[in-house]
């Protein structure tokens, strides 16, 4: 396979930080592009979908670029990261100031709300120990492995979680469905151990994930 | 289990990282970059750069650096000094900083921090507090521009106060930072930031006087914050980081190894 092959495109969201996801995919492969590009975004290996900020404001820039429909129908692997992951769901009720739910891409059947940290402090800031499943994105992530969160809202434990995490609560520190998956944490800032996962995201493919998704959950 | 968070804090002046001894008589500790990438190999969890001539001379610090420790380092780190705008804040954050800390802007004009969190988010926003005991008053008072002894002044405002008036506005996190003991290593102040965690919602930094091991033990176990930042016993070589993160762990803290 050649390099124009193998592309890992991040979408630029255009209200994210989006250095440290590029910096941490280029310290383990070659050709990363970050581009609202539709027919680059469409023609990716795999895409990345980023996020800082607020699920209102980060949706409302993906309308802007019209890019709802287009990471709706992506079949490649697609890795949403923090509040990339949060609005790979249906909703969020993360309303930054604005009076109603902010509808998000649905991909994913399951939503966002406020964790519940039993009066700790948040945000829910720092490294947690999660509980990986057998979806290959853990591939050799054993449970128990610290990796870094930043995050006042949460998706609850469902069919689609394929990692735990506990503040507080038990929540979804990754989900996924088909070939989306998200994760809440930073993989970019995880260290050793986020960039094992990132390098478990780059190798997979679509035979490897229907491979998992035949797999019983755990 | 959230792990307790050891914080080096690398304090920047003209592209250096310097210590100084209760913020006076700055030497020369090394590079920026080699130094935050050796400290994130050997296990810190996060690190804070301040720019300490930044605010006391009305200049805003030089961007590259930022940049260049986000291409080579793999953990969190936050960046500080005379942030007074959006657009000086979304710069830091686009060239790859985690979280930006204000601190005398923010005494300046309180409302900072509420634009600041409308626009990036408070998960990102931390607030440096430098607090000293005053014993005319009997009490903690917060100092600013604390960078430079000449520009350095007292303000209005009593800790407490100051903690609750900044999560009201929407930070994310504070670093408070005790001058007395800064330098010292006698130890964190437990008696003053246990009082502060009691009024402190979001997770709280403690700052200045670390010394030993033990100082770290305590100051968990003691004041329960969230994370402890030093400087001089991990430039020093006083306190190695692995080392410390053992011990720790030995003694029943959650930490990240």
């Amino acid at each position: 396979m050649n390099q124009a092959d193998n592309s890992t495109v991040i979408i630029d969201t255009g209200c994210a930080n989006l250095s440290s996801v590029r910096y941490a995919f280029e310290r383990i492969c070659n050709d990363v592009i970050v581009s609202d590009d539709h027919a680059l975004i469409k023609a990716a290996t795999r895409v990345v979908l980023p996020g800082v900020g607020t699920a209102g404001a980060a949706m409302a820039s993906l309308k802007d670029k019209k890019l709802v429909e287009l990471i709706q129908g992506l079949t490649q692997p697609v890795l949403g990261v923090c509040l990339g992951m949060q609005m790979m769901t249906q909703v969020s009720k993360e309303h930054g100031g604005r009076e109603v739910d902010c509808e998000c891409l649905g991909l994913i059947p399951t939503d966002v709300e406020e964790l519940d940290s039993q009066g700790q402090p948040l945000p829910h800031m720092g490294w947690n120990q999660i509980t990986p499943s057998a979806h290959p994105l853990f591939s050799g992530i054993p449970a128990g492995s610290y990796l870094y969160f930043v995050h006042s809202y949460r998706v609850p434990l469902s069919d689609y979680t394929i990692a735990k995490c506990e503040y507080g609560e038990t929540f979804s520190a990754a989900i996924a469905k088909d070939n989306f998956m998200g994760v809440q944490f930073h993989p970019e800032k995880s260290a050793a151990i986020g960039s094992k996962i990132l390098s478990n995201f780059l190798a997979l493919d679509k035979a490897s994930l229907n491979a998992a998704i035949q797999e019983p959950k755990s | 289990m959230l792990a307790k968070r050891i914080v080096p804090c690398l304090d920047v002046k003209e592209g250096k990282v310097v210590k100084g001894v209760q913020f006076r008589n700055h030497e020369i500790v090394g590079d920026i970059v080699p130094l935050a990438a050796r400290y994130a190999e050997e296990g810190a969890d996060e690190l804070v750069f301040y720019d300490i001539t930044a605010s006391a001379h009305d200049r805003v610090i030089d961007k590259s650096w930022v940049s260049r420790v986000a291409e080579r380092i793999d953990i969190p780190f936050c960046v500080a000094g005379g942030i007074k705008t959006i657009a000086q804040a979304r710069e830091k954050l686009a060239f790859g900083a985690d979280k930006i800390s204000i601190n005398s802007p923010a005494l300046t004009d309180p409302s900072l921090i509420e634009r600041l969190q409308d626009e990036f988010g408070r998960q990102c926003i931390v607030i440096g507090i430098d607090s000293y005991f005053d014993s005319d008053s009997n009490s903690y008072k917060v100092k600013q521009f604390t960078g430079d002894e000449s520009a350095t002044k007292d303000t209005q405002w009593f800790t407490q106060d100051w903690v609750q008036e900044v999560q009201k506005r929407g930070c994310g996190e504070i670093v408070l930072n005790v001058m007395n003991q800064d330098g010292v290593r006698q130890g964190y102040d437990l008696k003053q930031l246990s009082m502060v965690r009691e009024i402190c919602d979001v997770p709280l930094i403690a700052s200045g006087g670390a010394g030993t091991m033990a100082h770290f033990k305590e100051v968990f176990e003691v004041a329960r914050v969230d994370a402890a930042l030093a400087a001089s016993v991990f430039h020093k070589g006083i306190i190695d980081i692995g080392e410390l993160k053992n011990y720790l762990f030995e003694n029943n803290i959650a930490i990240r190894r």
